[in-house]
């Protein structure tokens, strides 16, 4: 019997908070909203560290009934809670790396006339995530899914006044609700064929069936519907064009929900209904392809971007795209251990780019920087360690986990590897760009002009200057994250034992389908290959091979950065010039904004204005209400003449009237007979 | 025996008569003198039919129709006097205040 955790309060504090900043926060002072503020995220995190201390002695998973939500007939679903170690995996990222962020956006946001605004929605995101990764069933889990749309959504459009904001906040709430329609769908199958929402009733039913090898089937319906929901929330292609247009909103955000946690609800949400992915092999493959294509084409188009958050962003596309090939070769906790690592090392790297807007008075064009690596060094060496973590160098926490992802992929194709390992070069590339651009050669920005700081109040004080320690801090904490992040889970041929793997082991092994001896997919998620199976020994070294081949493409992308905008910064630009077709298709990020506007929005807005609006509406059912009116008017204009005030006239159509109906009844009298 | 045809026939001519005095005649007094004579009309029909089928009734309703024609009878006259003393004429095309 487990003990009572009250999971529900982890949740519910930082909702507590948003509730208390959002209603009182207007007339309260900066310091008060801030404790609030922090009070109660930390508080969330305080608890989720206490749950993880009595974890071990929980046998999991842990379930908590809230209350009863539906209950139609045998179809139930409750307000309950769930704790296995993928949710306390997620819970401990979600509010560590949250917390940490709040505490960064009281430096970042203080001049901010919208404070206790920004704290209040950051807050309320806090709630949605930790309530969709902490659902017992489906629906709870996209209550969350939905709510941390929405707190996406007032995020980004959070200076509401600038157009382009508020536009990039639509774009998010808009293509979300695409992913968002597959999902919903893929639950109402669920509940049609399995009658349940609740993960331990759907997987036990799933249990029992074998892979669906033939392609179509149930599983496989189920599994491509919940990618789609994934592809929306996770922006992996063809719905990722709203997260490079989401880095309109403040830079804590992007940190936050654009980086370290929302954008990971899909990994989370597919590697959570692996029991589903891994009898419909179709759906995982698709699910392979799509991780890699991302990963793959956002990398590229992040090689061009000049907006220090843009490359970010584009960086976040293309790492998530990593995240779902491994959920795809069936290598779950490899996805989930990016996810953690990437939570920890995206998050460092936004915050750090943050740190540097802030420092050159709102300016977030790399090509105005340069020079910066002795006027911020805390910065300077925070973002060193974040770049070196994202590009693999070996020892550091994207080292271990993308190596992971690699190796699995190859076991399931030489085509996912091939392309991983390209994109973790071109990683390595752009992100020391980005790197040599920021920090290194001479300063291009028009010094001490701070006209405004990332679009909003200016500060009163010129120079570039380091950011406050409230912000620095975090940023310190993130970089030990990234750097010693991965050790928890070193592969077996590396010296390690993979810890992280084998904690998860419970949620994602021996759930394999019964025939997954046949199944292609089956085999490679069997558990520990390292030590079991005839490839064991030859694993190893084959490994550390592949291992040395990714160290290798990440020094070559550091070279080549070093080389073209380091040693040589006027090369970029006659490249660019010798290949302009190449980098205007990049530049304008191979024009899927212009084809998706082409395909689907200007049809729509033709649609709309020309066949809805004019057509039916004008013409139609504008036109039925004024002929009501008109027709109204023209025989009251006749009838009005019966009216006419003459007293032997009423009299008359009395007489009349009574006449009529006399003859009628004569008329049903005599036709009676 | 008188056929009820015949009673109903005149009755139906006497309504007639009632009808066209209350449609062509602009004196109110004649309008007034129509009505009787349509209740009248149907009074006799009301008689001929309680004669036919054997039932009181009918002769029952005649004369609530005479006590409430006598009523109005009274009510209308009183207020014809009082119609002729303020507009000073009995011609009902000219008492038309109520026209827009």
């Amino acid at each position: 019997m487990n003990p009572m955790l009250n999971l529900w309060l982890i949740p519910i504090l930082p909702l507590a908070g948003a509730a208390i900043n959002g209603f009182l926060g207007k007339n309260s002072s900066r310091r008060a909203v801030t404790t609030i503020a922090l009070v109660f995220s930390g508080a969330a995190f305080a608890m989720a560290l206490w749950v993880t201390m009595r974890f071990s002695s929980l046998s999991v998973p842990y379930h908590e009934n809230l209350a009863h939500w539906i209950r139609t007939g045998s179809f139930a679903v409750d307000f309950a809670f769930y704790l296995d170690q993928l949710s306390l995996v997620m819970l401990l990222v979600v509010s560590g790396v949250g917390f940490l962020i709040h505490i960064y956006s009281v430096g970042y946001m203080w001049d901010d006339p919208g404070y206790y605004r920004f704290f209040s929605y950051l807050n309320l995101f806090m709630f949605f995530m930790l309530t969709l990764v902490l659902a017992d069933n489906y629906l709870v889990m996209f209550i969350g899914w939905e709510g941390v749309g929405l707190a996406s959504y007032l995020l980004i459009g959070f200076w509401f006044t600038k157009d382009s904001a508020a536009a990039a906040g639509k774009k998010a709430f808009i293509v979300n609700r695409i992913g968002d329609f597959g999902f919903l769908i893929a639950l109402f199958l669920l509940i049609k064929h399995f009658g349940s929402l609740n993960f331990d009733q759907v997987f036990q039913s799933v249990a029992p069936l074998g892979a669906e090898k033939a392609g179509a089937g149930l599983l496989t319906a189920i599994g491509i519907l919940l990618m789609v929901g994934a592809c929306g929330k996770s922006a992996q292609i063809p719905l990722y064009i709203w997260l490079p247009d989401a880095m309109e909103g403040p830079t804590p955000v992007s940190a936050l929900i654009h980086a370290a946690t929302m954008v990971t609800a899909g990994v989370y949400m597919v590697s959570r209904s692996h029991m589903i992915f891994e009898r419909a092999p179709m759906a995982l493959t698709v699910v392979a392809i799509i991780g890699t294509l991302t990963a793959f084409f956002a990398a590229t188009i992040g090689v061009v971007q000049t907006d220090i958050k843009k490359v970010l962003a584009y960086s976040t596309v293309s790492q998530l795209g990593y995240m779902f090939m491994a959920c795809g070769v069936g290598a779950f906790s490899a996805g989930i251990f990016h996810l953690m690592t990437h939570a920890f090392f995206k998050g460092l790297l936004f915050l750090a780019a943050g740190s540097v807007i802030h420092a050159v008075g709102g300016e977030q064009d790399m090509r105005k920087m340069g020079g910066l690596r002795t006027k911020i060094p805390w910065t300077f060496w925070t973002m060193t360690a974040g770049t070196l973590t994202i590009a693999g160098i070996p020892g550091l926490a994207g080292f271990f986990s993308k190596d992971e992802i690699l190796w699995r992929a190859y076991q399931a194709s030489w085509a996912y590897w091939l392309v991983g390992l390209t994109t973790a070069c071109i990683t390595s590339f752009y992100m020391f760009r980005l790197w040599f651009m920021t920090f290194f050669g001479e300063y291009r920005g028009e010094a001490q002009t701070h006209s405004a700081h990332d679009a909003h109040g200016g500060h009163g004080h010129g120079g570039i200057h380091e950011s406050p320690r409230v912000m620095v801090i975090p940023l310190a904490i993130l970089a030990v994250l990234s750097v010693v992040g991965g050790y928890v889970g070193v592969p077996g041929s590396l010296g390690g034992n993979n810890r992280f793997d084998k904690f998860l082991g419970p949620v994602f092994h021996g759930s394999a389908p019964a025939d997954a001896q046949q199944a292609p997919m089956g085999e490679k998620s069997a558990p520990a290959q390292e030590t079991e199976g005839p490839e064991a020994k030859s694993g190893v070294s084959t490994e550390l091979i592949f291992t040395a081949i990714s160290v290798v493409a990440a020094l070559l992308g550091l070279g080549l950065a070093w080389q073209l905008y380091y040693r040589n910064p006027h090369l970029p630009q006659k490249i660019a010039a010798s290949m302009s077709g190449t980098y205007q298709t990049l530049l304008h990020k191979y024009y899927v904004d212009e084809l998706y506007g082409a395909l689907f929005v200007r049809p729509l807005i033709n649609g709309s204005t020309r066949i809805l609006w004019q057509g039916v509406d004008r013409k139609i059912i504008d036109a039925a209400v004024n002929d009501a009116g008109d027709g109204a008017r023209h025989v009251s204009d006749e009838v009005r003449h019966m009216q006419s005030g003459n007293i032997r006239s009423y009299a008359g159509w009395v007489a009349a009237g009574s006449a009529l109906v006399i003859a009628f009844m004569i008329w049903m009298w005599t036709g009676a007979r | 025996m008188v056929p009820l045809s015949y009673y109903l026939l005149l009755s139906g001519f006497l309504f007639a008569c009632g009808v066209a005095g209350f449609l062509i005649k602009r004196n109110i007094i004649t309008i007034f003198m129509s009505i009787e004579l349509m209740l009248n009309g149907v009074n006799l029909s009301f008689v001929a039919f309680a004669a036919h089928w054997h039932a009181l009734a009918g002769q029952v309703f005649v004369f609530f129709v005479m006590v409430v024609a006598a009523a109005e009878a009274a009510v209308g006259l009183a207020i014809i006097i009082a119609v002729y003393r303020t507009r000073e004429t009995l011609n009902v095309d000219q008492v038309n205040l109520l026209k827009l």
